[in-house]
């Protein structure tokens, strides 16, 4: 049975997944094969002798060792920028601008949900929550963060966007960094009149600290094992479900016929009677709820936030939209895999290499890098010429 | 209006009288202080002030026969070099003023010195680390703590002690954390100690891909040069990914919130260690009456520093009786203060045999090595005392 043949629900949902797993192994395969061809060639290169003396491990057998670990970081932190990614390409394809605040958006949720967990935490409900309970108290935090985020975009898209719906497509970028600002100073003004502090930690329960082994392999320097923490395992499997469920919504969905109306003509989709201020408000509701989750995810993976943790993560989703094309939700997942997968390469990688003349801070600037190399030759994106359906 | 004519002729009268007696009585010395009074550092910064002030209360007896009285002059510099500043051009205004105790930062510290220098007035600082704060070679300038680039040193030296064959070197790229790394990286060096990499991150949050090196090289110990704020998330997430040797850090990791953040992976594999320049007040042998004294006065525990600020303003009032007596009736000059703060020889303070050297160092300060024994923030202040060292500055 062909993938076309099947009813149109279960198709959006088999679709995405199997994006998802060609991205994933196509980018890791990609990344692999590179860095094992590097390995070569730095064979008898002055790292590879200082490999030698330092840890007794040629260039090449080091790089083989490590490569699982990378992976696994690599995808995890992919999917973290993919859910972030989502907020903006959903907004660039209705509304065609880039809603800066949307790195804000994520704050708030990362802090709804912890701050959510802090109370919990406050009750005495948290130190005793083992097995399905902690799961359920992380679901409801990441719910708490999807609801706050969810309607402080909503918010936003009615006070600060919508007045300046039909000026000139400079003017809600303006509007959108003062937001952005004005975000963060709340969520800081907030914090330190209820809690006097500007960083919180997620409070550590349930079995996320945990690591699964997932295999072993012995090498000349010993046994590598190799693990993945459950919350890694947790942020991968609820972005997935994130992104499946959001591509279910636009492609399969009445409402999702409509952002896709309202993306691809908004006054013939009024004629049509779609309610556009209506449809727009719920794609806020969307990208924001998601933004939300990513950051109780985020908050998870990474213990401690801030108000202005937003800032790096949506600067990279936002370039991973641009990099997978943005206003294509196919495309902002590509993005945000590869994007998390040259930043964990590099991060990983570089001090090796270069024998710590460059060490892992400048992982940013080798993946930025990469991004404007593909960014000349593919100017609307890796995704963004080929599939001309916008979200 | 007879009687405001009056009332009006007998305040002036009084006024003069009773400046004219205090005038024939004594003469006032002013003891200035600098700390943050105010703002998120003020809990340090107020004992600082508190601790000057029972020196002055209890020390300055031999002064007072002499005629003299000696006062304290609290200023707030909100751990703000401008404030510092601007505060620090007042205080060299006030010709009562003879010795200036403080600064809890040496970012303060660093640009008001410059007045106290050009002013001629002795400073001494019983908290910043810098090695600015004396390299600049000034007469006018002491200091009775440790020193940056020692406390790297002794880091590395712990290290050694502990049997660690191999390191791995992190910081923040700020001049304070950077700089204890590379102090801390010479010495490992030196001690025989492989140092496996050395790198730099403003990282707040997410540490796998530099930990992912870090932990393939399997160093026995991890030193991070900076605050506590990205150290013990560094130190957490490493524990997750499977570490389990030592880690080290410096005084950036005096902090309750270290723990707040770490947990009890702190307490994990083998352990985590800070170096610090200034142990708790109870780890010095002279300090039990000092402690005792100043719970009740001021009804709490004494912060870091306090203790010091003790000491310095002792070596103040110290410095400024040897100048009131070799100027026999007159006011003793700033220039013979600032001259016998550094002719002090082997005081005894309550927190060490003090000395200086010609650059206004110790000729020999303590450095403390401290565990970290409780995952409850609460329990900070008790941490294990795991080593104390006395060290020479470096020449």
């Amino acid at each position: 049975m062909r993938i076309a043949q099947l009813p149109l629900s279960v198709r959006e949902i088999v679709k995405p997944l199997g994006r998802m797993v060609v991205f994933v192994v196509g980018a890791g395969a990609l990344f692999s094969a590179v860095m094992i061809l590097l390995a070569l060639l730095f064979k008898g290169s002055a790292a590879d002798l200082q490999l030698i003396e330092y840890m007794d491990v040629g260039i090449l057998p080091y790089t083989i060792s490590i490569l699982p670990q990378v992976l696994i970081d690599g995808v995890t932190l992919g999917f973290v920028y993919a859910a972030i990614a989502l907020g903006y390409t959903m907004v660039y394809g209705v509304l065609e601008f880039i809603n800066f605040a949307h790195s804000e958006i994520f704050a708030i949720g990362a802090f709804a949900g912890v701050e959510f967990l802090l109370f919990m935490e406050r009750l005495g409900i948290l130190s005793g929550a083992t097995g399905l309970f902690a799961y359920i108290l992380l679901v409801m935090a990441v719910l708490a963060g999807m609801m706050a985020s969810g309607t402080a975009a909503v918010i936003v898209e009615r006070t600060a966007y919508r007045p300046l719906r039909n000026a000139p497509r400079i003017v809600p970028l303006i509007s959108a960094i003062g937001v952005s600002f004005i975000l963060q100073d709340l969520i800081r003004l907030v914090e330190s009149l209820t809690s006097g502090q500007f960083h919180r930690i997620f409070p550590t329960f349930g079995p996320f600290d945990d690591r699964v082994s997932l295999f072993s392999f012995d090498m000349k320097m010993g046994p590598v094992d190799v693990d993945i923490q459950v919350k890694s395992i947790v942020v991968i499997v609820a972005a997935v479900l994130m992104l499946v469920g959001l591509n279910y919504i636009v492609n399969a969905t009445r409402i999702g016929k409509a952002i896709r109306a309202v993306a691809q003509d908004r006054s013939s989709a009024s004629l049509m009677g779609v309610y556009v201020n209506g449809v727009i408000a719920f794609t806020f509701l969307l990208g924001g709820a998601l933004g939300g989750a990513a950051g109780v995810l985020y908050a998870l993976k990474f213990t401690r936030i801030d108000p202005f943790i937003g800032f790096f993560p949506g600067m990279k989703a936002f370039t991973a939209a641009v990099l997978g094309g943005i206003g294509n939700l196919t495309g902002a997942l590509l993005g945000g895999i590869v994007l998390g997968m040259l930043e964990s390469f590099a991060g990983a990688y570089l001090t090796t290499f270069t024998m710590g003349a460059m060490g892992a801070e400048y992982k940013d600037i080798i993946a930025f890098a990469i991004l404007i190399l593909i960014l000349i030759f593919r100017p609307s994106g890796l995704l963004g010429e080929q599939v001309s359906q916008k979200a | 209006m007879g009687k405001k004519v009056i009332s009006g002729i007998l305040l002036v009268a009084m006024i003069f009288l009773s400046v004219a007696v205090v005038g024939a009585q004594t003469k006032v010395i002013k003891i200035a202080t600098q700390s943050p009074l105010s703002g998120g550092m003020s809990a340090v910064g107020t004992d600082i002030k508190n601790g000057a002030q029972l020196a002055i209360e209890q020390l300055s007896g031999p002064l007072a026969k002499l005629g003299y009285k000696v006062e304290l002059a609290p200023y707030d510099d909100q751990g703000n070099p401008d404030t510092g500043v601007a505060n620090a051009k007042n205080i060299v205004a006030d010709p009562a003023v003879l010795a200036i105790m403080g600064h809890y930062n040496s970012g303060v510290q660093i640009p008001a010195s410059e007045e106290y220098h050009s002013a001629g007035l002795a400073n001494i600082s019983p908290a910043n680390t810098n090695p600015k704060v004396t390299e600049r070679n000034y007469l006018e300038v002491s200091r009775i703590c440790g020193r940056d680039d020692v406390q790297g040193a002794v880091g590395a030296q712990f290290a050694s002690a502990q049997g660690m064959k191999s390191a791995y070197v992190v910081h923040d790229k700020t001049a304070y954390g950077q700089g204890i790394a590379e102090y801390f990286q010479r010495e490992a060096t030196a001690l025989g100690i492989k140092v496996r990499g050395f790198a730099g991150t403003e990282e707040k949050a997410n540490f796998d891909s530099i930990l992912t090196p870090i932990l393939a090289s399997r160093p026995d110990v991890i030193y991070f040069g900076g605050m506590y704020d990205q150290a013990a998330v560094m130190f957490k997430q490493a524990r997750q990914k499977g570490y389990k040797g030592m880690f080290l850090s410096d005084d950036g990791f005096d902090s309750s919130d270290a723990a707040k953040i770490g947990g009890k992976v702190l307490l994990e594999g083998k352990g985590t260690y800070y170096s610090t320049v200034s142990g708790p007040a109870a780890s010095y042998p002279g300090t039990a009456k000092f402690i005792a004294d100043f719970k009740a006065k001021f009804g709490s525990e004494p912060q870091p520093f306090a203790a010091q600020a003790y000491d310095s303003t002792a070596l103040a009032l110290v410095a400024i009786e040897t100048a009131a007596k070799a100027s026999g009736s007159a006011m003793p000059t700033r220039a013979a203060v600032t001259k016998a703060v550094r002719a002090i020889k082997d005081y005894k303070g309550i927190t060490g045999t003090m000395s200086f050297n010609s650059k206004g160092d110790l000729v020999k300060a303590k450095y403390f090595i401290i565990q970290v024994v409780s995952a409850d923030p609460a329990q900070w202040s008790n941490n294990k005392i795991a080593k104390v060292l006395e060290i020479e500055p470096p020449k």
